[in-house]
Order: C-alpha cells, then sequence, then structure tokens
C-alpha cells in the first residue's frame, strides 16, 4: 500500500469515474475542464451541492456541484421524465449520481490508500454555500462542461490523524526500558 | 410463472431505475416490491415470500451482505437467488458477496442490458 496518492491520478480516477457514470446511467457526454487545487474553495452559487465522506487510513469529504438547472437535466436523463423544478426526485438523482461518481473514485483509491468507507450522499438546494475543512487540507477541483453547464466534482483527502494516533498508542511504550 | 422481486436500495432513485428495468426486460415479473434497507428487506420477508431479491451493500441499519447472511441462514429464503448491485467494486468484496452465497454481482453504473443478462442467467 503507498503512503500517499499523486495528484494526477486522483484527478484521472475522478474524470474516469464521472464521465464513465454520466455516459452509462444518463447516456450524456461530459467535456473535462483543467482541474486545480485549492484550500478554501469559492462558495459554491452553483444551486446544488451534494456530499460524501470517506473514512479509512485516508479520510475526507467528496462533493458534487451543479446548478439547479443541470440537476433537472440529470433526473430527467435518470428517470426518463420531465423535471421542471428541485423536487424530491431531483434531489435522489443528484445524491445517487454522487455516490455512483464518488463509489467508484474511492474504489479506484482504495488500491493504492487501503480500505475506506463512503457515507451515504447528502444533497443541498440553495446558493452562496461555503465549506470549509477543519484541516485546511487542499481540494482538488476537477470541472467538466456539459453543453454551457458548469458540473463540479470535488475530493479533499488527508491521512487519517485519529487512525495515526491509535496507531502510535498501539504500538509498545519503550521508555525505561 | 411470473416471479415476485425484493429490491433493496436505500437509494430511491435506484430502487426507481431498476422498477423500470425490470418491467421492460422481456422476464416474467410478477410483484415488485421495495425495502430501504436489510431490517426493511427481512421486515417484508416474514410475511411474504419472493422468487428474487435484488439488493445494494453499503446501506443503513443492515447492509447488504448482512442481509445476504441473514437469507442464506433462513430456512424459507435460503435458495432465493440474491443478486449484488452496489458500488463496491473491489475484489475483497466481490469475493466477499460471492463466499456469503451472491448469485452475481453488478457494479454501479449499470446499463439495463447488464441487469437483464444477469437476471436472465439467474431466472
Amino acid at each position: 500500500m503507498q503512503e500517499s496518492i499523486a495528484q494526477d491520478q486522483l484527478v484521472e480516477f475522478i474524470r474516469d469515474a464521472s464521465c464513465g457514470v454520466f455516459q452509462t446511467m444518463l447516456g450524456l457526454e461530459l467535456r473535462p475542464l483543467a482541474e486545480y487545487t485549492e484550500v478554501d474553495p469559492a462558495p459554491t452559487n452553483a444551486g446544488i451541492l451534494s456530499l460524501v465522506g470517506f473514512a479509512g487510513t485516508w479520510a475526507g469529504t467528496g462533493a458534487f456541484i451543479c446548478s439547479a438547472r443541470m440537476a433537472c437535466r440529470i433526473a430527467d436523463a435518470l428517470f426518463l421524465s420531465e423535471h421542471d423544478s428541485v423536487e424530491e426526485e431531483v434531489l435522489d438523482a443528484v445524491g445517487e449520481m454522487t455516490n455512483m461518481i464518488l463509489g467508484n473514485v474511492k474504489t479506484e483509491l482504495e488500491e493504492i490508500l487501503g480500505s475506506m468507507a463512503l457515507s451515504i450522499p447528502t444533497v443541498l438546494y440553495g446558493h452562496d454555500f461555503i465549506k470549509r475543512n477543519q484541516g485546511k487540507h487542499e481540494w482538488t477541483v476537477v470541472p467538466f462542461d456539459f453543453e454551457g453547464e458548469r458540473i463540479e466534482v470535488q475530493v479533499c483527502l488527508s491521512p487519517n490523524q485519529q487512525n495515526e494516533h491509535a496507531r502510535h498508542a498501539a504500538k509498545p511504550h519503550l521508555a525505561g526500558v | 410463472m411470473p416471479v415476485d422481486i425484493l429490491i433493496v436500495d436505500d437509494s430511491a432513485a435506484i430502487r426507481k431505475i431498476l422498477q423500470r428495468v425490470l418491467r421492460q426486460a422481456e422476464l416474467s415479473v410478477g410483484e415488485v416490491i421495495e425495502a430501504g434497507d436489510g431490517v426493511e428487506a427481512l421486515e417484508a420477508l416474514k410475511s411474504r415470500k419472493v422468487g428474487l431479491i435484488l439488493s445494494d451493500i453499503n446501506m443503513p441499519n443492515m447492509d447488504g451482505l448482512q442481509l445476504l447472511t441473514q437469507i442464506r441462514a433462513s430456512h424459507e429464503h435460503k435458495n432465493v437467488p440474491v443478486l449484488m448491485i452496489t458500488t463496491e467494486g473491489s475484489q475483497n468484496k466481490v469475493l466477499e458477496a460471492v463466499t456469503l452465497g451472491a448469485s452475481g454481482y453488478v457494479r454501479k453504473p449499470f446499463t439495463a442490458d447488464q441487469i437483464k443478462e444477469k437476471l436472465t442467467g439467474i431466472l
């Protein structure tokens, strides 16, 4: 098991998972845009913010961000019915897309970083969300374009400090020997 | 004879998609019932029999592998085919599911054809 993951490898996992899920489940082609990293990404004013947590030797958060209009398009394609506003079914659709995209990213990450668990998605609808990682770790932001609509998948991962503490606590204490 | 099917997934979206796939498949499908996790699934199975179970793995309260274990240990439902449909793609999880008695494994995202192909093999 490696100690860390290269930035370009994480970006590749996110792109492959996002394009694959959109193509397979919705029949839609995403166009990847240039990725970047940021400690505190700007407030999310896109409309929909869907979050999952990663837990394991490495821990963190994954986010799927899109506009309300894009969320409706996702639900239209997923359920083969029209959605004019963000209602329960639209939020379910975004939650499931988040689960599939970041679940597939998790599977790839596990090959490198060891076993991880993924939380159930939480989907928020509003504007000007500010999300903050308490550890001040960098977010990898991977944007996509779909017919002029911007979609972002963001991941913030770092070694799990609690695991580190547990591992050190479990070591034999040699002082005074 | 039509087969009654139980779909177990905490995602309402996936339950709805699977309902559609089952209705469109050229299979003899009877009643399709839904459960949001393993606990709800076992509750539903107390009062009825089904011919096939489609189950997610990662769910609250009782996950799909725990549900599979309970089903294989039950006198009434131990022979019911269980198809796992999940984002979990690691070899360890696949092996664990097969060892516990899963009849098949489909990784999300899936196409309707993949589900139909698996169901045709199982049924």
